[in-house]
């Protein structure tokens, strides 16, 4: 499963040339790849381009007017849940374990909490305008997020730099950081 | 009111480093591995069996009788399980967040009991932040000698790897957590024969323990198994964390001693209901779990014992309240779809019966609900779980399938007449729809 995410590192996706070399390097097949590979949800098998918004929708969110933030996160950014414009992907997920702080979206799997349909929108333009090369989970929750599902505390120095989670070695910003080793860490 | 606290104690205090080593050792740290190195794994067994500590993933097994059949065949195997994903549920996020160092303390004292030298913490892809902040202390542990060869000094020897998921709820489930780690698609095994603690792992003997529960280890090692239960005053011991979400003031987490009522946990300690509103229901232990309401329930205790006598369970310990304005069909769909996408499809009356239950829920909400719907709800449900009952009998691998049948159940049984106004509008005017307007 590393594996996967470290071939979406490189294109940015799960391609079928990623599998390809996935499937060379532990001696399965293709097809054996793409069978884990579709189980799972983070692994997408098209573009989703710079930015993947997945917006929870599940049971505390919705209690919380989810439907209406991802309404309009879908009209400020064009893009209807499940699809991207290249830039830009919007879809809905399931439970993201924020639901202290519900509504609550990912963008490139970096959380914001206490969102409305407002500061969506405002989202979508911050990223459409502001074009970050990084993303990182306290500047966006300073800027568009409310309240949280308990106190944060910590500043987090790490942010993602694609659509795929932002953890060593697929991909940080803070990834030559001496302390932050992948692995065993030995 | 304020309730000791165990495992969120330092953080607590110490709010802006609370995740760095040199605070958790400072905080008196690592005392409790250090000691357990010198025990044998008979007495550390007898020790968390004699305290009473039960998974706080959602089944509620008692951790020292899950540790006592571990089978004979070595290398074994632990995994800590923190693919929390339980709709309602983020607990462990804080734990893995805010104090690493806690759990990598206990996944020590749990993998020397366990005769352990590779212990895995699984958590779920959608929490790069708390994977990060684990790795980094796990990372500096090696550092400090706590982990790899010899650790504190001793002939023991512990590795620890941080593994990322990638979307799956039903990996939260042990068996298909084990397939996930071993690279497979995240798909449950039947038990009987692959039982964990015999067939596990690489199908070596293998122990997985929620984060939650492995964080209380170093607590109970520390002040001993008669202190964790008087942390509370019923049969249960030691505290629990809750994750309260929905319709209340003060959503969060919260650290409680077993036994408080209903009542103290969502009217004082989660502050009410919010624009002071009626409380119409409420999920006592995450998506899985069926409801409670207030004429019935509000002033048990919250107890393993009561909420199973009562029909539910307290699961994961998340508590999803619901107010008068709630229309519970469209929430009771919003779970039921829950279960169907992530069903693994693995089992017939999983994968068909949760979409089936879904389409009848959203034919209902859109206006074009039947008579007969309600009681094609039953039969289907029927056929996932038998009877409806709980502890369901179920007819599938694991219990995904008879979770999705616990909010058909919920509003069939206490919300019949609002479920049957949506089975009476064939023909008519579509309904609005939860937060649609």
């Amino acid at each position: 499963m590393p594996l996967l995410y470290l071939a979406m590192r490189e294109d940015g996706y799960l391609s079928e040339n990623g599998m390809q070399k996935v499937a060379d390097l532990t001696g399965i097949t293709p097809a054996q790849v793409q069978a884990v590979a579709s189980f799972y949800v983070m692994y997408k098998q098209e573009p989703k381009g710079k930015y993947l918004i997945s917006m929870c929708t599940s049971i505390s969110c919705f209690l919380m007017g989810a439907d209406e933030v991802l309404t309009a996160l879908e009209q400020s950014s064009g893009v209807p849940a499940g699809e991207s414009d290249g830039e830009i992907a919007v879809e809905h997920a399931e439970c993201i374990g924020a639901c202290g702080g519900a509504p609550a979206c990912l963008v490139n799997y970096e959380l914001i909490e206490g969102l409305t349909a407002e500061k969506a929108t405002e989202l979508v333009q911050w990223l459409r305008n502001g074009q970050p090369e990084t993303i990182n989970t306290d500047e966006m929750q300073t800027l568009f997020g409310g309240r949280t599902s308990f106190d944060w505390a910590i500043k987090e120095e790490n942010a993602a730099v694609g659509p795929y989670p932002a953890f060593p070695p697929f991909g940080t910003a803070a990834e030559n950081s001496p302390t932050l080793e992948p692995g065993r860490g030995s | 009111m304020s309730y000791p606290k165990v495992i969120t104690k330092l953080m607590d205090e110490h709010p802006s480093d609370s995740h760095r080593y040199e605070r958790y050792v400072a905080s008196g740290g690592y005392e409790a591995a250090k000691a357990s190195l010198a025990k044998t794994r008979d007495e550390l067994v007898e020790i968390v069996k004699e305290s009473g500590l039960i998974g706080r993933g959602g089944a509620l097994f008692s951790t020292g009788m899950k540790w006592s059949f571990l089978a004979p065949p070595r290398p074994a195997y632990l995994v800590v399980n923190g693919d929390e994903s339980e709709p309602g549920t983020f607990k462990d996020r804080q734990l893995l967040e805010r104090d690493p160092h806690q759990l990598i303390e206990g996944t020590i004292i749990a993998a020397f009991a366990n005769e352990v030298h590779d212990a895995f913490i699984y958590i779920r892809g959608e929490y790069p932040k708390p994977a990060r902040r684990v790795q980094q202390a796990v990372a500096d542990a090696y550092s400090e000698g706590l982990l790899g060869k010899g650790i504190f000094g001793t002939d023991y020897d512990l590795d620890v790897t941080v593994h990322l998921g990638a979307g799956a709820y039903i990996c939260g489930e042990e068996t298909a957590l084990l397939n996930s780690l071993e690279g497979k698609r995240g798909e449950p095994r039947l038990k009987p024969p692959y039982f964990p603690a015999a067939k596990g792992l690489y199908m070596m003997p293998t122990i997985v323990n929620n984060v939650e529960t492995i964080a209380n280890l170093p607590h109970i090692i520390n002040n001993g198994p008669e202190w964790f239960k008087e942390l509370s005053a019923c049969e249960d011991t030691g505290t629990f964390l809750t994750s309260v979400s929905g319709h209340v003031q003060k959503p969060g987490n919260y650290e409680l001693p077993h036994g408080i009522t209903w009542r103290e946990l969502i009217y004082e300690v989660a502050g009410g209901i919010r624009d002071d509103n009626d409380l119409k229901t409420w999920i006592p232990g995450g998506a899985s779990a069926p409801w409670f309401v207030p004429d019935l329930h509000l002033d048990d205790p919250i107890t393993k014992s009561d909420c199973a006598a009562a029909g539910s369970m307290l699961g994961s310990g998340a508590v999803i309240v619901m107010d008068h304005t709630t229309n519970v069909v469209a929430a009771a769909e919003r779970l039921v779809r829950f279960f169907a996408e992530e069903s693994c499809g693995q089992c017939t009356p999983c994968r068909e019966g949760t979409t089936w239950l879904d389409m009848i829920l959203q034919r209902m909400l859109s206006g074009a609900g039947r008579e007969v719907d309600l009681d094609l709800l039953h039969d289907v449900s029927d056929g996932i779980s038998i009877g409806l009952g709980w502890p369901p009998k179920q007819t599938t691998i694991c219990p995904l399938g008879p979770s999705a049948v616990s909010a058909v159940k919920s509003i069939l049984e206490y919300f019949r007449d609002e479920a049957e106004a949506y089975a009476r509008t064939a023909g008519e005017v579509p309904v609005t729809i939860g937060g649609e307007q």
